[in-house]
């Protein structure tokens, strides 16, 4: 009876706690949201709720002539599918090749890859925009497509390269005996059961470029070129909360895309980010 | 393919002398003003870093090229010894199947590895040795004036020179202590959430689930700067409530205490998610006949926790934590969104009271052009960063396992 009593008593005290922390998670979110649909400029609001809703501000953001939302967002959909495609391309190659082959310098190039990833990457930029300078590359998208494509290969190789360990020598040796050829071999073989890891591998380099503004406010100078980070960043700093409500309507807009790809495609991040983790 | 090695040979001949002066010199004509037909003209010098730069990238193309201009010589040795034996030679399309058969690795590498030579590692050569220059704002920034090699001075600086080492110290301090207490509070707040919602009773596990991945899955620069205009003084929500229960404004991004506070707080509620996903993990993995023992012992749900969950999780999260001990020393984004490293600390040299180490380089580099000093602290950060990994190597399970796939 008292055991009884005392397990309902811990349940009802869990999901009390779970109610505590999933507000918590929420309640930023839910405050932008709701910001976004707030009459009004100003960050200042008397209650939580808004008393009533508008979609003036998402209206501003398309109609504004001196924010250029609708060319920032679709200047981010370039970058971000472009670098996902190459950089999925040659991570799959770097890994594919350090995995299944062994030749000379493989090792040192391995070490070299895992030294080469523990620099700051602020440390790169200053000689990457110098060098982006010099061959007439600055403010173009395929810098920024270049650049996060080749780092991508220095951060997921080894999230690729424990993929590709884990598959069975003996599909391919029982592929060689049947006469498959190394291309035919990666191709039709290889390729198709490394799907998980090339969802991983895809949606971290998409995310990357969706949301990065450090490297891309250095290269990209003139408005029209920005991605929506960029141009999202410098909002908030031109004019801190003066134009909150259209802040928030941007952000929403940003935000939508990629949280949905995460939530929907949770699971092979988390997996993704383990085998990550265990790299060191 | 002759006129191609021939256009190489020519070309390293003529700026491989040019490149080696560069490297030593860095330069050595002033920008000057130079007096002609009674006027003055400024006549631009040298500029340090360009020639820097460009050095560099003769130096690693020759790298790139010598080995291949050594292999074709071999190569056509070999195929002149195959005319003098009376065999002819392997044509082009059996050179192809060579290459597949022998050569794949390589050949899948070399793109891959041209780009990552050149937009990796020669970036990093560069600002490894910008360390050992003055490169810095204000007296030595090209195209006003040269840039020399001054060896260890940079790291002297950081080191000795008063003003600088005041703000290495208080500045390393804080980044060691943000580290610590932001991967222990994710990490308790993440193993909370997660314990809780592992008991068998809780239903609809995937929903609770979802809504704590969110602020994970929701964009840093979003959450973070939305997060910075919460915690506004003036009007932002936070205050707003306390004023509504009668407490007084607090200053959470503008006074040194409190900023702290802050950021501290913000950052559970960033990298809870992750903790929480991982525990998860571990939990789910620890198989349920440990429990059914315990219990048998007599254990109670305090002991079995103590006796299966604890080891359990503490031996497969040690790897982990590590790594987010290393992330969070290098925690760029809470920061710099956030609070910007602010409130500015008049003591500090071009360092607020949050800056961790990597948003001061940020500062150094990008705001205040003293490179050489910026670099000395990316090179130190790369050894502690190293050290954490080296402390990781025996997990490491790529390197170690690989071997057993054969």
């Amino acid at each position: 009876m008292s055991q009884g009593r005392s397990k309902r008593l811990r349940v009802t005290a869990s999901y009390l706690f779970l109610l505590a922390a999933a507000l918590w998670s929420l309640y930023p979110a839910v405050w932008v949201v709701l910001s976004s649909f707030k009459p009004g400029k100003s960050l200042f609001s008397d209650t939580l709720v808004p008393k009533a809703l508008t979609a003036a501000h998402y209206a501003e953001l398309f109609r504004s002539g001196s924010l250029m939302f609708p060319t920032w967002y679709m200047n981010t959909l370039k970058v971000a599918v472009c670098s996902m495609l190459l950089s999925t391309l040659l991570v799959t190659l770097t890994a594919y090749a350090l995995s299944r082959f062994r030749f000379p310098l493989r090792k040192a190039a391995l070490s070299l890859m895992l030294v080469l990833g523990m620099f700051p990457g602020f440390m790169s930029m200053v000689a990457v925009y110098i060098l982006l300078n010099e061959i007439g590359l600055l403010n173009t998208h395929a810098a920024l497509i270049i650049v996060y494509s080749f780092g991508a290969v220095v951060f997921n190789l080894f999230v690729a390269k424990g993929f590709f360990d884990s598959l069975p020598k003996a599909i391919e040796e029982a592929a060689r005996i049947d006469g498959a050829g190394n291309m035919r071999i990666f191709a039709s073989i290889m390729l198709p059961l490394s799907k998980p890891m090339l969802v991983f591998v895809a949606l971290t380099t998409f995310t990357g470029a969706w949301i990065d503004f450090i490297f891309a406010s250095l290269v990209l100078r003139t408005k029209d070129k920005w991605t929506v980070a960029v141009g999202l960043y410098d909002m908030v700093h031109s004019y801190q909360n003066a134009y909150f409500t259209l802040f928030a309507a941007g952000a929403v807009l940003i935000a939508i895309p990629i949280t949905l790809l995460f939530v929907y495609l949770q699971r092979h991040f988390v997996d993704g980010l383990t085998s990550g983790a265990n790299k060191g | 393919m002759l006129s191609a090695s021939a256009a190489a040979i020519v070309y390293f001949v003529n700026s491989l002398p040019n490149a080696i002066w560069g490297m030593t010199t860095l330069g050595t004509v002033p920008s000057r003003l130079v007096e002609i037909d009674g006027k003055f003209t400024h006549l631009s010098g040298d500029h340090s870093i360009r020639i820097m730069i460009q050095s560099l990238l003769v130096l690693f193309c020759l790298a790139v090229c010598l080995p291949a201009y050594i292999g074709a010589v071999k190569d056509a040795y070999r195929t002149g010894r195959h005319r003098d034996g009376g065999r002819t030679p392997p044509g082009f399309r059996q050179t192809l199947s060579y290459i597949h058969q022998r050569k794949f690795a390589q050949t899948l590498l070399i793109l891959p590895g041209a780009g990552i030579l050149f937009l990796t590692i020669l970036p990093i050569v560069f600002m490894i040795l910008l360390a050992f220059t003055n490169y810095s704002s204000p007296d030595h920034v090209p195209p006003g004036n040269l840039v020399d090699w001054t060896g260890l001075d940079a790291f002297a600086q950081l080191f000795r020179l008063k003003s600088w080492s005041a703000t290495f110290i208080g500045v390393l301090g804080w980044t060691v202590l943000w580290a610590f207490v932001a991967t222990a509070t994710t990490f308790a707040a993440g193993l909370a959430v997660a314990l809780v919602l592992s008991q068998k009773e809780i239903r609809v596990k995937g929903i609770w689930r979802t809504i704590f991945i969110i602020p994970y899955a929701i964009p840093q620069i979003i959450s973070l700067l939305a997060m910075k205009m919460m915690f506004n003084g003036q009007f932002g929500p936070i205050n707003q409530y306390l004023s509504f229960f009668g407490l007084a404004k607090v200053p959470w991004l503008t006074d040194p205490f409190w900023s702290k506070l802050t950021v501290i707080f913000v950052n559970i509620w960033v990298g809870m998610p992750l903790s929480f996903l991982l525990v998860s993990g571990v939990l789910s993995s620890i198989p349920q006949e440990l429990y059914e023992a315990a219990k048998v012992e007599g254990a109670g749900r305090w002991q079995q926790g103590r006796i299966v969950t604890l080891p359990a999780v503490a031996f497969a999260i040690a790897p982990i934590l590590i790594m987010q001990l290393a992330g969070n020393f290098n925690n760029f984004n809470v920061i710099y969104l956030l609070t910007n490293g602010g409130p500015a600390n008049p003591e500090y040299q071009f360092a607020g009271h949050t800056d961790l180490l990597i948003t001061w380089l940020y500062k150094l580099t990008l705001n205040n052009n003293i490179y050489n000093i910026a670099s000395a602290i990316g090179i130190l950060l790369f050894i502690v960063i190293a050290g954490f990994s080296i402390l990781n190597y025996r997990h490491t399970r790529s390197f170690k396992d690989e071997e057993m796939m054969q």
